[in-house]
């Protein structure tokens, strides 16, 4: 018995092996899987909405500075801003969606919780 | 946190002068901020070092820790970015290591949280944001500025979306920094607020810290997520960047 038992062990190590050196080197997932769940997501879109107006809004005001066009790229940036901004959370809303589709797609396949 | 004057739950932001330096104009101190950056570069050396020097191939707990924030990390980078992504593995695994242990001293008291000032997690994203920017422009060349046009647009769309792209890209740096100190910076004001009320309310002072018990678990919480957040941001900026969407 006991001379036996090395090979279905070696057999089982080398099976293990492959699989890790195909999870080290295969090609993989791209895009986020965000984990944080709902909170981080509020957190996230807010961020991105107000951080990248006020980013934008800056840049016109600047651009007024410099230019002496005040107050007129300051408006443009602004509403380009809410748009970016908006993109933004559109973006992310998008990505949680996907990986949520991806999330289910795999828990049809694997069948019964693995 | 606050020394002597008044208990403000904001005097532990106070950047403090421990070895004033002037260079020229320039105020060079080494600051309570600096001396906390590097006893969390340190204390990550330290952990690492230390954690491995055994080498064993069953781990001890401690080795198993470092593994596990070795795994962690690398992971993130695989699933993230890619096989593409393993050479910048060292710095995203610093990176990450270094906020982490910053959020995690800070939660000491009488620590100073380094990560809850703005400029240090503005640097931080800046050199994410400009070697990002320059990895995606060394591998691509100008096909890099494509990235501005998203694709299956139609080309009438392009003055509108492109202007939106290309601020929403400029906005990354601080977005990204803004989340870091904003997090850190209300949870230790939070904390600092309730511990100002358990004093002055005497015998009632339990219910103030209970909250700071209860906040202080949240602060751990957060500590290690919004490094990850950091980190996966990172990676998600690279992947852009090596794969243009």
């Amino acid at each position: 018995m006991a001379k036996q038992e090395p090979r279905p062990s070696l057999e089982d190590l080398d099976t293990r092996l492959k699989k890790a050196r195909a999870a080290q080197s295969g090609p993989s997932g791209r895009g986020g899987q965000d984990k944080t769940g709902g909170i981080g997501f509020a957190v996230q879109a807010g961020i991105g909405l107000v951080g990248t107006l006020a980013v934008s809004v800056a840049i016109g005001y600047l651009l007024d500075l410099w230019l002496g066009t005040r107050p007129w790229l300051m408006v443009v940036f602004f509403f380009l801003g809410a748009g970016a901004g908006g993109l933004n959370v559109y973006r992310l809303s998008q990505r949680i969606v996907a990986a949520q589709a991806e999330a289910a797609e795999e828990r049809t396949e694997g069948g019964p919780e693995a | 946190m606050a020394a002597e004057e008044a208990h403000s739950p904001l005097g532990q932001f106070e950047i403090l002068s421990l070895v004033p330096i002037r260079l020229g104009r320039l105020d060079a101190s080494f600051t309570n901020s600096a001396l906390f950056m590097v006893v969390a570069a340190l204390t990550v050396t330290l952990f690492l070092t230390l954690g491995m020097r055994k080498r064993a191939m069953v781990p001890s707990r401690w080795q198993s820790m470092a593994e596990i924030s070795y795994e962690f990390v690398a992971n993130m980078v695989r699933d993230n970015v890619g096989t593409e992504g393993r050479r910048y593995f060292p710095f995203i695994f610093t990176l990450f290591m270094f906020i982490l242990f910053a959020n995690g001293l800070g939660l000491i008291p009488y620590t100073f949280t380094v990560t809850s000032h703005i400029i240090v997690t503005f640097a931080l994203a800046v050199v994410v944001f400009v070697g990002v920017t320059i990895i995606g422009i060394v591998t691509h060349g100008l096909k890099w500025f494509t990235f501005f046009m998203p694709t299956g647009v139609p080309l009438y769309m392009a003055p509108l979306l492109v202007p939106l792209e290309v601020l929403s890209y400029l906005a990354r740096p601080v977005t990204l920094a803004l989340r870091l100190f904003a997090n850190m910076m209300a949870g230790h004001t939070m904390l600092g607020v309730f511990a100002g009320f358990v004093v002055a309310l005497g015998f009632a002072g339990f219910a103030p810290l209970a909250v700071d018990v209860a906040l202080y678990g949240l602060e751990v919480v957060v500590a290690g997520l919004q490094a990850y957040v950091f980190t996966i941001l990172t990676c998600l900026y690279l992947s852009d960047a090596l794969h243009l969407h």
